[in-house]
């Protein structure tokens, strides 16, 4: 028994590596010295050994190391610290927004009653599961309605109203003790009091899975920026990682090392509230 | 009678509040989701927005004849075919592993939640590394005297997009799979054991039957994370992608790209419908698989 669990350990551990590799390959990558590369490769090869045949090699030692590359990001060219800038701006306010709103409406949901509402959760819950291209198309539409369609608000304003943090919010609320609640009216506690001293108190770990969750998604974002953001300095971070990638500038792994320890940060620091908000929409509710 | 007070009850408490915070939500989800999607309807229905002739069914008929949007939805469903159940049934293997791993197995499932936290960019850039021509992969077999085929650019290019499809949401599923086996009492284990049940009896009969609930749920995330794999391919294809990996969302993007609305919208309303009619059937085969559950 022992032995065949010590086996499992060692067949997951095996694949695991698979799962870390690119984390670890671009973290050690960073710390080489800048080779600017003939264009026709792709950049990749271009840091790593390649043998005598000419193909790449993986190799977790580097000849040299320096900080070549991140001097370059973080000293030398400005613009990559304003993509980066760009980034959290987009994902600052698309999290605070969308956090406000999501309580709110979460708890609008379990509080009130009336006719419909089921339905109405029903629809949040089918645009939730619609894909981003699909609701790219009322959102392009209502963008060029309202005149924001090349600024941030048009990515950051569909997000903030996304059904999902409602969905996910609710579906916690929904099996809170109503013993609290109703003894909190009896004391004389208004609607007010109990959202802010009662329900959000006891669905922190839901808020905080719904922050991890956004993060993740907004952080990485790519196919909003590419339809709304015309210009190329307005670019997050994450839509400028894939030019720089092409522009074979010998500085891609430092800017994504850079780019990736805030959300590495959180995931080893909030993973069990991850777990959790993933966990949450087991819950089913309908 | 406890319905009647706790009709009284409410009516004693102003209800403005929670009004007011469900508003906020529905006026921005109307605004830009709602409101745009329903009137975008009448576009599918015009020859252009400008002067809004009416014609009927032509832009849908237009668009099943148009043979990119074919090849996207064919395309498409290829992936999903494969990449769905095959990253179902290696997350739940996963999860069973890490289950009896314990506190090891914590720990290996956030290793696997790494890939995603990674920006696209970054996903890629080590995969075409290794999937390139001149990559690790084609090296790999090189050494064996063995001429790689090119995996980027062929017949091989969908396997590669489901592969990274699944690499990078393993993670995701199988902790939906550990949270579903947590679920199960561990009672029901010892019963069947009691009752001389085999370990696979065990798995087929305790196991798999109460995380049906489980594989309803990471069915549907799976469906819908599959959409996300555009950024994958995109990055890694650019804008002329090859052939066999031209994906739905290739064709919405440049029909938004070139302005080209009532067939966007036609396009997004078919989309919508094949969605919501999958939606539909899978929360029905739940339903009848649990009812199974409570008799």
């Amino acid at each position: 028994m022992k032995r065949k669990r010590l086996l499992l350990f060692l067949i997951v551990m095996c694949f695991s590596l698979l799962w870390i590799g690119p984390l670890v390959l671009t973290v050690i990558n960073s710390f080489a010295p800048i080779t600017k590369g003939e264009s026709d490769t792709i950049s990749i090869n271009e840091i790593r050994d390649k043998d005598e045949e000419g193909f790449t090699e993986i190799s977790f030692l580097l000849e040299a190391y320096s900080l070549e590359q991140y001097e370059e990001i973080l000293i030398k060219t400005p613009v990559y610290l304003n993509m980066f800038w760009n980034s959290v701006i987009i994902t600052v306010s698309v999290v605070a927004g969308s956090v406000i709103v999501s309580t709110l409406g979460a708890y609008g949901f379990t509080m009130l009653r009336f006719r419909g509402k089921e339905l109405l959760f029903l629809v949040y819950i089918v645009v939730m599961l619609l894909p981003l291209q699909v609701t790219l198309m009322p959102n392009y539409l209502i963008a060029g309605f309202l005149g924001i369609e090349n600024s941030y608000l048009a990515i950051i304003l569909p997000a903030v109203f996304n059904p999902f943090g409602v969905f996910l919010l609710r579906q916690q609320m929904k099996v809170l003790p109503e013993e609290c609640m109703e003894a909190a009216k009896i004391d004389g506690a208004g609607h007010p009091q109990i959202f802010f001293y009662i329900t959000l108190p006891m669905v922190k770990s839901g808020i905080a899975a719904l922050v991890m969750l956004l993060v993740i998604e907004y952080w990485n974002l790519i196919d909003q920026a590419i339809i709304f953001i015309k210009r190329i300095e307005q670019y997050p971070m994450s839509v400028f990682l894939a030019r720089i990638n092409k522009e074979a500038s010998g500085i891609s792994y430092a800017a994504a090392t850079f780019y990736i320890i805030p959300v590495l940060a959180l995931l080893c620091y909030g993973h069990e509230y991850l777990k959790e908000g993933i966990g949450l929409m087991n819950v089913k509710g309908r | 009678m406890p319905n009647v007070s706790r009709k009284r009850h409410h009516r004693q408490y102003a209800k403005a509040f929670p009004v007011f915070a469900l508003s906020i939500s529905l006026f921005g989800f109307s605004i830009f989701y709602l409101i745009p999607f329903a009137i975008s309807l009448v576009y599918a229905f015009v020859e252009n927005p400008v002067q809004m002739n009416f014609v009927g069914f032509r832009n849908f008929i237009e668009l099943f004849q148009n043979k990119f949007f074919i090849l996207g939805f064919k395309n498409t469903f290829i992936f999903m075919a494969f990449a769905i159940p095959l990253s179902m049934i290696s997350s739940l293997l996963l999860a069973l592993a890490l289950k009896r791993l314990g506190r090891m197995g914590n720990l290996f499932s956030v290793i696997f939640l790494i890939p995603l936290v990674l920006p696209s960019a970054t996903t890629v850039q080590f995969w075409m590394g290794i999937f390139a021509d001149k990559g690790v992969l084609n090296g790999f077999l090189h050494r064996f005297g063995l001429e790689g085929p090119s995996w980027l650019a062929g017949s091989y290019t969908m396997g590669v997009m489901i592969f990274i499809y699944i690499w990078k949401n393993l993670g995701y599923n199988t902790v939906l799979f550990l949270a579903g086996l947590h679920t199960i009492p561990e009672v029901y284990y010892s019963c069947a054991s009691i009752f001389g049940a085999s370990r696979w009896q065990r798995f087929s009969h305790v196991t798999l039957v109460y995380l049906t609930p489980t594989f309803f749920l990471v069915f549907i995330m799976s469906f819908v994370n599959s959409f996300k794999i555009f950024r994958e391919v995109y990055l890694m294809q650019g804008e002329f992608p090859h052939e066999s990996v031209y994906l739905l969302q290739y064709f919405v993007n440049n029909t938004l790209l070139s302005l080209n609305y009532h067939r966007l919208v036609s396009a997004v309303y078919v989309l919508t419908l094949v969605i919501v009619l999958v939606v539909v059937i899978a929360f029905k085969f739940e339903d009848r698989f649990s009812e199974n559950l409570s008799d």
